[in-house]
């Protein structure tokens, strides 16, 4: 009973208290870079996720064959295997994420928060509790992107998941959709997101 | 917890051979999966493209593509001509242009047989969101449908032409203009050579 209660606690951490995004401010470069819109943020956030939770999971299932000198080239080529392996999965089948996110995708492999949580928690927990952990950040983390990329989207484009609910002519604030509207948007959420925190608390 | 490995060489080297060569044959594994859906999918989306920039043809104008060299453009020029029934009755051209607000635009331009456009379709941009990606967008690209730039100037109004140019983003539109324009010549320059079937 003890376990499920800590390893809910673990899941919990990733989406409120340890929020990669809005606490931690890890893997700042995507955040900023693609959430111009809802989808890509989705997008990014779910192709994050599960390099997370893949690396977790080898990181976990490996720890104790690694010497520790070499652990972080080793935990590096586990996370950029399987960046690869995303960016050629959504190249073949989701093209057109693909060309949208670009960049982006080949840079999960320096994403901190994916290394962070390998070296600080999977490379020390058991298996269970790495992919808990994993899922808990990689959830929160596409959260973060998600409202990031919506409210910059609603914003900036008058839409919404590419749906446009004001004319089309309307002015909106393009501001949003550019690269300072990332930093503006994100700075009142992160503000936002800890005031509400800390009342609960 | 098991114990960890020591730090000695040997077990440094054999650990780190083991995970490269595991990885490696991982990735060998996906590229060999993917690589058939990849091809696959640049096909489909250049087939979607021709179906929207030409009406009706029967042929697969991707396997009839003709390239020519162009002053133009860094590449060679691709043309797909189309075919119905074995008439000649368009074909598409892809037009690029460096002069972008953020360099490459490429665009696909479906000529009738006699040289007006049919449709245009944007290939490739990297324009500021919200300003020059609006030439995405039907208002902007209606204006070019049923004119034959022989007869027409394709040229932003502000530089004399009769273009008008999308608000906040006249380089974008020049650009564009540009584009076209290059397909255009080179739609004339090899007009007769696309009109002879391969078969």
């Amino acid at each position: 009973m003890a376990n499920i209660i800590s390893q809910k606690e673990i899941f919990l951490k990733g989406i409120v208290k340890e929020n990669p995004i809005f606490v931690m401010l890890l893997g700042m470069c995507p955040t900023l870079g693609v959430t111009s819109s809802a989808f890509n943020g989705l997008g990014m956030g779910i192709a994050t996720l599960f390099v997370l939770l893949m690396s977790n999971i080898v990181v976990s299932l490996v720890k104790s064959q690694i010497p520790s000198k070499v652990r972080i080239p080793a935990f590096i080529i586990i996370i950029a295997s399987f960046v690869t392996i995303v960016e050629m999965i959504l190249e073949a089948y989701i093209p057109a994420l693909y060309e949208q996110l670009g960049i982006f995708i080949p840079l999960i492999v320096v994403n901190c928060l994916i290394l962070g949580r390998a070296e600080a928690f999977a490379s020390k927990n058991k298996l269970t509790d790495a992919v808990v952990d994993a899922l808990g950040m990689g959830l929160g983390f596409v959260i973060a992107l998600t409202v990031l990329g919506a409210v910059r989207e609603i914003l900036g484009n008058g839409s919404i998941f590419d749906f446009k609910f004001v004319s089309e002519n309307a002015t909106t604030f393009i501001l949003f959709i550019l690269p300072p509207g990332a930093f503006i948007a994100l700075a009142y959420l992160t503000v936002l997101f800890n005031r509400i925190n800390i009342k609960n608390i | 917890m098991s114990i960890k490995k020591k730090d000695t060489f040997i077990n440094m080297l054999v650990s780190l051979f083991v995970i490269t060569i595991i990885s490696g044959f991982l990735l060998g594994f996906v590229n060999d999966l993917t690589f058939e859906p990849k091809a696959k999918a640049k096909m489909a989306k250049k087939v979607e493209a021709l179906k929207l920039v030409l009406t009706s043809f029967d042929n697969n104008p991707v396997t009839e593509i003709k390239k020519a060299k162009s002053s133009l453009a860094k590449d060679s020029v691709e043309m797909y001509p189309a075919f119905l029934n074995n008439d000649f009755v368009g074909a598409a051209v892809i037009g690029s242009s460096e002069k972008g607000f953020s360099g490459l635009v490429k665009i696909m331009v479906g000529f009738k047989p006699d040289g007006s456009i049919e449709n245009i379709v944007v290939l490739e941009q990297k324009e500021t969101p919200g300003l020059g990606t609006k030439m995405k967008d039907e208002k902007f690209l209606k204006q070019f449908r049923n004119i034959n730039p022989a007869a027409f100037n394709l040229s932003v109004t502000k530089d004399g032409g009769e273009v008008d140019a999308l608000s906040g983003a006249t380089i974008t539109t020049r650009a564009f203009c540009e584009a076209t324009q290059m397909a255009f010549d080179e739609f004339v320059s090899n007009g007769e050579a696309l009109k002879i079937p391969k078969k």
